[in-house]
């Protein structure tokens, strides 16, 4: 019997935890489903700058909880996506940024992953001939 | 002979690419703000404690003057303190505190515990000011010469060598 008190106990405690966890953010309403996707775009777009992995979307620490109210907020007030991204990169720089915009420093980050591809293309097409050379060769030795 | 320089060349890309990740390591949690430069944003808030008296950029401006983001749930805060008390007490620049998200009960029980050596300690208990500053951990530290504009930010615990290298040249002193 006093077990299952405890028990009763537990749970309760464990599902109070749980409405209180769930009411440090009250759900947002839009005012259309427009709203609501450039609200999700712009979270997932914007990095968390506390936890720098994650992005405003997923994160659940205060300032990015704030931040996600800011954003709505701005939205309400009919702000454009350009506006509200200004908004942050003006306070946190250009690395609150999924996708930074290409400029002089960030263009080894966009030219990287191209210069890259074009230099294996060319090792590629480099060996590819080079062996097909060898290839023709031997042949040559062998039907001589 | 190409062929064969092809590994040493990718070797010693490697190494730099390598060398280069380690010496920005160390700070790789560091935003650089896109502040420096710019006049400190406008700003309306009370001074802990005094919530009848609010101030606003026009009674800071005038002397170079250091303001320090801290917080009592914040542990470096401590760790940074006897640093902050020593520069202000040394008169080389104002030290102006600032309380971000705090409780007004904790941030004084704070003060009385560690020490206030600060000009006075501006308020921001929604932390909405603090995104106008970018501020996104504590402590940081904002540095602003006379005419109000932000010459250097810290991010993290102010040292002496940070007061030393960083702050003081940057006031002549």
């Amino acid at each position: 019997m006093k077990q299952l008190t405890r028990l009763a106990l537990l749970a309760a405690t464990l599902l109070l935890c749980g409405a209180l966890a769930a009411q440090t953010e009250t759900p947002k309403v839009f005012d259309s489903e427009e709203q609501e996707a450039r609200f999700k775009d712009l979270t997932m777009e914007l990095r968390c700058v506390v936890c720098q992995n994650q992005n405003l979307a997923d994160s659940d620490a205060p300032l990015a909880q704030q931040l996600r109210g800011e954003i709505y907020d701005m939205l309400q007030d009919g702000k454009s996506n350009e506006e509200i991204t200004g908004f942050m990169v003006s306070r946190y720089g250009d690395f609150v940024l999924y996708k930074p915009p290409v400029q002089a420093n960030t263009l080894v980050l966009w030219a990287f992953p191209i210069t890259m591809l074009l230099i294996g293309a060319i090792v590629v097409a480099f060996s590819v001939r080079n062996r097909s050379r060898k290839l023709a060769a031997a042949q040559k030795k062998g039907s001589a | 002979m190409i062929g064969r320089l092809v590994p040493v060349i990718v070797f010693v890309l490697l190494g730099v690419l390598l060398a280069f990740g380690l010496r920005i390591a160390d700070h790789k949690t560091e935003i650089p703000s896109p502040l420096i430069g710019k006049p400190m944003p406008p700003f309306e808030l009370p001074v802990l404690g005094q919530p009848d008296r609010v101030l606003t950029n026009e009674d800071l401006i005038g002397e170079p003057f250091l303001v320090n983001v801290w917080a009592s749930w914040c542990p470096t805060c401590r760790v940074e303190h006897p640093y902050i008390t020593e520069l202000a007490r040394s008169g080389a620049v104002r030290v102006i505190g600032f309380n971000y998200k705090d409780e007004l009960s904790d941030a004084q029980a704070w003060l009385r515990r560690f020490g206030d050596p600060y000009e006075l300690t501006l308020q921001d208990y929604s932390g909405r000011y603090a995104i106008d500053l970018g501020v996104y951990a504590a402590p940081e530290s904002f540095l602003v010469d006379a005419d109000g504009t932000i010459i250097f930010k810290q991010i993290g615990a102010v040292t002496p060598e940070v007061i030393e290298n960083e702050i003081l040249p940057r006031i002549g002193k």
